[in-house]
């Protein structure tokens, strides 16, 4: 980390990442980029729009602003509330895990399943298993007297897609945190065996700080997923009923292909990117200097 | 927190005694349970007749039928449709993996100018809404005359994996010692030779766990490789949604298709189940 040697020729190494990705991202954002500034009135002819789409997007008294910022509060609330079950949970299980013996790799294998799953198909999967008449989950709800129906009501619509996105994704955190913990060496615990220390102590003392690194990844990797969730709501909900669990690739996708209206879903994507990469630039800046502070 | 001296024996047993009891053992199988919960039910409805499953409730099949089974894996437009998805998960694979490795071991290696920034730039990658960049993806593989080809979807793909790979690659990297590097050049090998040689075996795992995730993001991404394909090379998982609409409600159908998509994972993560959690260990992510 601190001592490498300057090289411009390690270019030369980089060059056929930077050909694949721009290959795939330069010419899809520039699309994007043009049809943000434009407007058409049919027939490919466009004229230049300026800044007009983004001020639209971006003021919450217009139709479109309104639409935008109901949208994306809704996705900070679903993001928020999915990573305050997984992360907890997470940790939880994986200090639930065995260390050693026959049972880890039958244990690993089954969490990871879902997240190998298809997003469609899990979408699916939970589709069936939601309904009151024939999935398990539907009808055990409603038969222990809770009112549950996933595509009339909003609240069980909302819980739905949460609980979906625990079952799929809380397997990422599990591995990560188990794998901090295994790193841990044995000594620790034999000291605050030592030291009398209660289980308390020790995650608080111990396990925690030591899971720090691991714990910004899990929360990076798991806000972008969420921010970005499409398949699993488009399929199980649509989006509904109303506009509930209307995220925003959703509503995206609504306004591009639904309604045909490019240069306002153009604006929008690219003002939804930069909030992405903004706020996962924050998280990035605190993993390097968490990096630089362990080097150091 | 007070450290004391390390004893020579601490306590009969090596296994920490905090780490006994039954509550971990009963939490862990109880959230095992409701794990595989969704996937036992879809098991379940897979091997119920449609008019069972409309009918009445049941807990596992009374009268078990492969029927649907059967009739997938007799059906060619199923079985080309699985081949499609596995070879362009492959083809992903293959190139995510190769073009991430001189790139990890220069981002690790070496400070050259914009490293950081282009580290970062190619983050960022991962956070583009496939959504959102769908409809100019078909525009730009319609120009370039690969639409529906695997080729399309295995280059799609590579716009999230191959950043991911170099992330995970860079992690590895960052474990072997540079000395063996400079071992090598004073031993007069060159950078080619060095690096297929000696570097490579040395990170293996590393290759080996950058590979799963590179599988299991092109296997479960379904948005992209829908949008880029229309007969010739369409996915498994793209036919079972057309036949939904197509037959209105065969859940069997439905149910078995998705549970023929779970076992190309679950086989993955059975070979690579002791390296998942040391490569997660050993790399950044």
């Amino acid at each position: 980390m601190i001592d490498k040697p300057i090289n411009n020729r390690a270019w030369l190494l980089v060059l056929p990442v930077l050909i694949f990705v721009l290959f795939s991202a330069l010419l899809p954002m520039m699309t994007v980029v043009n049809y943000s500034v434009q407007d058409s009135m049919g027939a490919n002819n466009f004229f230049w729009n300026g800044d007009a789409w983004f001020r639209a997007v971006l003021d919450p008294s217009t139709d479109i602003g309104a639409r935008f910022a109901d949208a994306l509060i809704r996705n900070l609330a679903f993001s928020f509330t999915a990573l305050m079950i997984q992360v907890p949970l997470g940790i939880a299980i994986a200090l639930c895990l065995p260390r050693k013996g026959w049972a880890v790799g039958p244990c690993l294998v089954i969490i990871a399943l879902p997240m190998l799953i298809p997003w469609n198909v899990v979408g699916t999967i939970w589709q069936i298993f939601a309904r009151a008449d024939i999935g398990l989950f539907g009808a055990a709800l409603n038969g222990l007297g809770i009112p549950f129906n996933d595509t009339q009501d909003p609240i069980s619509a909302w819980c739905t897609i949460v609980i979906i996105d625990v079952w799929h994704w809380t397997p990422l955190v599990i591995l990560l945190s188990y794998a901090g913990l295994r790193a841990i060496p044995d000594a620790f615990y034999q000291a605050a065996r030592i030291d009398a220390a209660s289980r308390w102590a020790v995650f608080v003392n111990i396990e925690l700080p030591k899971l720090q690194k691991v714990l910004v990844i899990a929360v990076l990797l798991r806000f972008m997923q969420t921010f970005m969730i499409y398949t699993e709501p488009f399929v199980v909900t649509g989006g509904g009923p109303g506009s509930a669990t209307t995220f925003l690739s959703i509503d995206l996708v609504k306004i591009a292909l639904g309604q045909v209206d490019l240069g306002n879903a153009a604006a929008m994507s690219l003002i939804y990117n930069l909030i992405t990469i903004t706020l996962c630039y924050i998280f990035y800046t605190i993993m390097t200097q968490l990096d630089r502070r362990r080097d150091a | 927190m007070k450290r004391g001296p390390i004893p020579k024996n601490p306590a009969p047993r090596k296994e920490s005694r905090l780490r006994r009891g039954l509550f971990p053992k009963v939490a862990l199988v109880a959230y095992l349970i409701v794990l595989m919960l969704p996937i036992y039910w879809l098991i379940n409805l897979s091997l119920r007749p449609n008019e069972d499953i409309m009918s009445h409730m049941a807990l596992w099949p009374h009268h078990p039928t492969l029927e649907k089974y059967f009739f997938i894996l007799s059906d060619p437009t199923w079985v080309h449709a699985f081949g499609v998805s596995l070879t362009y998960v492959m083809i992903n694979t293959v190139i995510s993996v190769t073009v991430a490795l001189p790139a990890a071991y220069a981002f690790n290696r070496y400070s050259f100018i914009g490293d950081k920034h282009l580290f970062f730039w190619l983050l960022t990658n991962l956070m583009a809404p496939a959504s959102v960049y769908a409809m100019p993806f078909f525009n730009l593989y319609y120009a370039v005359g690969l639409f529906d080809t695997v080729w399309a979807v295995a280059l799609a793909h590579c716009l999230f994996n191959v950043p991911l790979a170099v992330w995970i690659l860079e992690g590895f990297i960052g474990g072997v010692p540079r000395e063996i590097d400079e071992a090598a050049a004073i031993d007069g090998y060159s950078f080619p030779r060095f690096f297929v040689r000696i570097f490579l075996p040395l990170i293996a795992n590393g290759i080996g766990v950058t590979a799963f995730f590179c599988f299991m993001f092109s296997w479960v991404e379904q948005l992209l490789a829908t949008t880029l394909t229309a007969t010739n090379a369409l996915p498994f998982a793209a036919v079972m949604t057309r036949s939904y609409s197509a037959s209105g409600m065969d859940w069997t159908l439905l149910a078995a298709a998705g549970v023929l998509t779970m076992i190309p994972g679950a086989v993955v993560i059975w070979f690579v189940r002791n390296h998942i959690a040391k490569g997660f260990a050993l790399g950044r992510v």
